[in-house]
């Protein structure tokens, strides 16, 4: 159902200034956490609420904290990684547009959390009046004593930098993040060490996405315990969705994670359906990383239960049947988009932003390109097809970080499952540049009976 | 030689002040933009040097971070850039329809200027707006849901604030 902790204030007329923001109830669990905690409390609080990293890898957030070393004489940085860049992904961006403040409180009762007395938004560097619009923010905070010394009397000091990206998706993977902030390429680091032994100028360092550190302004206002209680199983709490592609109503949705995602793209409280009257061809639930999906496995696993949008569910079936929750961007593509040509644009997307370290991705993601360029001009051949999947799977897992893996697995899923299209397009050059494929056995059983 | 004004300096210091001491490094990023703004809107070796200069570190590293990131432009661009998106999401709702438009209309490629220096167009991966695509940054600031009729207009408002301008 639908639940707001995170967009409740959103449509507050007003809510960006501080004086509407404190007003709506704003700032209440910086005074929880600083008067009535300490440190350990507010970690604990965050562990017992089972809240997962918002930024795609879903690690548990508690834990993530738990690991910070605590070294006599070092300090400790909290980042929180604003450098949102996977396509079709714009929740974050929704955040701290809309809400700046909500990214303050959260930043505040977090770094007290982690004793980081200077604490990184990393955004990216497109987002530019995102950056007027958090630093306005910080300097109301500051000014009303959220932030600088000895915050509310507590003894606690901390400030709020904003440090400007400048275009690279791989600097949203924390590592090369860090190398960023640290005035370098986006290069990933080899782990260990782990950013939370040795992070940002070699302190222990966490890095949270923008969502992440939000949720946690609800979490302390209500308890680690009742905010568990939301969701189902370990798709704890509320989770924002950025619905883009072929809907009625793109935009970001908050949600907890009960609802099935036949609802989500149906409901006119969500995505309102499909334009035109088209139908449902395919689906990426989770940024354009994860798994495409026919919209037959879509809507029900393999075992034919309903589809929700939670972690658990959208994996359901592993990588043969199922997909991934990601970072929440979901793309909806309707019966007249071709999945080589979106496949080919995600494709160059990876070949685009690959950081060159290792020869996998470096090589490989240029051929992808190059041979899904090939196979939508009407130039390739069946065996590209075979070729295709040899690459991505030498790519899988064999790299620093996971650029690699997640430009591997859109080409593997897009053949995975839609092969007999890919084919078509190799034996039919001429009418694939007049028609697309259409929906093939791959449609929405639900939808499509006429 | 190129310079910054006393109050760009101070605003290179404020951004030196964030980082840890002696870590002025970290400002390389921030303050290559803000060269970028001052100088030309593009960042040629001597303003890389004089970064270089600033943040006391050798001039290869600027080199490298100015190569590696996709908004430093390291030639020379027309006074108004589109960058238009074109990864899958903005594909989807006809982003190369808009791509395509544009070059008509400007009579230039991507990667070029139009002649008179107003206008360059470049085509980009995800900009984090697929939920109001097709777009394009302009400046600082995004413009969504583009049509061709919305591409006219921007195209005139750039001509009229350029007239102004001068």
């Amino acid at each position: 159902m639908s639940k707001k902790l995170l967009l409740e204030k959103a449509h507050v007329e007003g809510i960006r200034g501080y004086d509407v923001y404190r007003r709506e109830g704003g700032y209440r669990s910086v005074e929880k956490a600083l008067k009535e905690m300490n440190p350990a409390a507010v970690v604990e609080e965050v562990k017992k609420s089972g809240l997962r990293g918002r930024g795609g890898a879903g690690f548990p957030c508690g834990m993530k904290w738990s690991f910070l070393a605590k070294v006599e004489g070092v300090p400790a940085h909290l980042v929180c990684n604003a450098d949102e860049s996977e396509p079709g992904t714009f929740k974050d961006r929704y955040l701290m547009e809309f809400l700046p403040h909500l990214l303050i409180e959260g930043l505040i009762v977090s770094s007290f959390a982690l004793n980081s007395h200077d604490t990184y938004i990393y955004i990216r560097g497109e987002y530019a009046w995102i950056i007027d619009i958090l630093e306005t923010a910080i300097e109301e905070a500051k000014a009303n004593g959220w932030l600088g010394k000895n915050i509310l009397g507590s003894g606690f000091e901390c400030n709020i930098h904003v440090h400007r990206g400048a275009g690279a998706y791989i600097c949203g993977e924390e590592t090369a993040l860090l190398e960023s902030l640290e005035g370098k390429r986006g290069n990933p680091r080899i782990k260990p060490p782990f950013p939370a032994v040795k992070g940002a100028w070699d302190r222990p360092t966490v890095v949270n996405n923008v969502e992440t550190i939000t949720a946690v302004v609800p979490i302390i206002n209500m308890g680690g315990d009742e905010y568990a209680k939301i969701g189902v199983g370990k798709s704890t709490g509320t989770k924002l969705i950025s619905a883009c592609g072929n809907i009625n109503k793109p935009g970001v949705y908050e949600m907890d994670m009960t609802i099935t995602v036949e609802e989500f793209i149906y409901s006119d409280e969500y995505c309102g359906g499909i334009p035109n009257g088209k139908k449902l061809k395919a689906c990426i639930p989770g940024g354009s990383s994860v798994p495409i999906l026919p919209a037959n496995l879509l809507l029900k696993t393999a075992k034919g239960e309903p589809r929700l949008m939670n972690y658990e569910s959208l994996s359901d079936g592993g990588f043969i049947s199922g997909s991934m929750m990601g970072s929440g961007g979901f793309i909806v593509l309707d019966e007249d988009q071709c999945v080589v040509r979106h496949t080919y644009t995600l494709a160059r997307f990876y070949r685009h932003e690959s950081c060159g370290q290792c020869s996998p991705c470096r090589e490989g993601t240029g051929w992808m390109e190059k041979i899904l360029k090939n196979i939508e001009d009407g130039k390739g051949k069946i065996s590209d097809i075979d070729l295709l999947w040899d690459i991505q799977r030498r790519i899988e897992g064999n790299t620093i970080c996971p650029l690699g893996d997640a430009a591997a697995w859109p080409v593997a899923a897009a053949i995975r499952h839609f092969r007999d299209e890919f084919e078509w397009h190799v034996l039919n050059p001429e009418e694939a540049k007049v028609r697309n494929y259409g929906l093939a056995h791959y449609a929405d059983p639900i939808h499509v009976a006429v | 030689m190129i310079k910054f004004s006393e109050e760009k300096l101070a605003e290179v210091n404020k951004i030196v002040a964030r980082y840890p001491a002696g870590k002025q490094k970290s400002a390389l990023l921030p303050v290559l933009h803000l060269a970028q703004e001052t100088f030309g809107g593009w960042l040629s070796a001597e303003t890389m040097d004089y970064v270089a200069t600033l943040l006391q570190i050798q001039p290869v590293e600027v080199y490298e971070v100015a190569t590696f990131y996709s908004m430093y432009n390291l030639k020379p661009v027309g006074k108004y850039m589109f960058e238009v998106c074109h990864t899958g999401p903005c594909m989807i709702n006809g982003s190369d329809e808009i791509i395509q438009y544009i070059k008509s209309k400007l009579n230039i490629g991507a990667g070029e200027t139009t002649a008179d220096g107003l206008f360059s167009l470049k085509t980009v991966e995800c900009l984090g707006a697929c939920g109001y695509a097709p777009m394009m940054q302009l400046g600082k600031n995004y413009r969504e849901h583009l049509t061709k009729e919305k591409v006219d207009a921007i195209i005139d408002e750039c001509r009229k604030n350029a007239a102004t301008n001068n």
